[in-house]
């Protein structure tokens, strides 16, 4: 046992662990609001889909969900990359993009809940 | 033997040939759980937006995506992303539970897997039979 060890790295380990499930746990619970609300409903028609965005509780959790899926996927996808893509230039170049990707879809996932319609 | 004498990089073998690797149950399940993965961010997120847009425009752009779905090749994507999605949560629910100590142990581990690739096809199956 060393218990005064010196632990060295970037500590972005844990934190990515803890984020994965965090933003899972947050994601079932929305799947789980969906299906409850199309059990409710009984169903999905337009007008029941176009009140759900109507509502602004629902765009927020809506919100939610998506941003809990951008950031759970950039820590799935940058694994993936990590783990499979060893060249580092074309590794970084791969990370970036999916960045971009990632903040571009957030953008659309704003003005689609909350864009002029 | 002196520690200086001790080689320094041991030859290991290395056998990564994955045609050959013959993967446990529990194997199979955590690479479909990263394929799965990427598959839903690869296509499953820009046409989650495409459809959630598309179809809040009108009454009549619902009803295109509406018909648009009934194309067998939209049934067929539609049913592999539901694999995916429900493939992925299954799996990341087995993740949480084994971060939780249960069903760690080697039989425990088969028993989840397994259940976790039925359930996956059995309710993928249950959507495309409601879809066809």
């Amino acid at each position: 046992m060393t218990p005064n060890r010196i632990v060295v790295g970037a500590h972005y380990g844990w934190r990515d662990w803890l984020v994965q499930r965090a933003t899972a746990v947050l994601m079932a619970l929305y799947t789980l609001l969906l299906l409850g609300l199309l059990l409710w409903f009984g169903g999905l028609d337009y007008a029941a889909w176009k009140g759900a965005f109507g509502n602004e509780a629902f765009r927020v959790a809506t919100f939610v969900f998506m941003v809990a899926l951008f950031w759970h996927a950039w820590v799935g996808v940058r694994n993936i990359l990590m783990d499979y893509v060893k060249p580092v230039p074309v590794r970084l170049t791969l990370q970036v993009l999916v960045i971009s990707a990632l903040v571009g879809y957030a953008g659309w996932t704003i003005q689609v809940l909350w864009g002029v319609r | 033997m002196a520690a200086v004498d001790r080689p320094v990089i041991k030859p290991r073998p290395v056998y990564l040939n994955l045609f050959a690797i013959r993967m446990p149950l529990p194997a199979v399940v955590s690479i479909l759980h990263r394929a799965s993965g990427a598959l839903l961010f690869a296509v499953g997120i820009p046409l989650l937006l495409c459809t959630v847009q598309r179809a809040l425009v009108s009454p009549e752009a619902w009803a295109q995506m509406r018909v648009a779905l009934d194309m067998p090749f939209a049934k067929i994507v539609a049913v592999v992303l539901a694999w995916a999605f429900i493939h992925h949560l299954l799996a990341g629910i087995r993740h949480l539970l084994m971060d939780a100590h249960v069903g760690v142990e080697l039989a425990g581990a088969r028993r989840s897997a397994a259940l976790t690739m039925v359930l996956a096809i059995l309710l993928t199956l249950a959507i495309a039979v409601r879809l066809w």
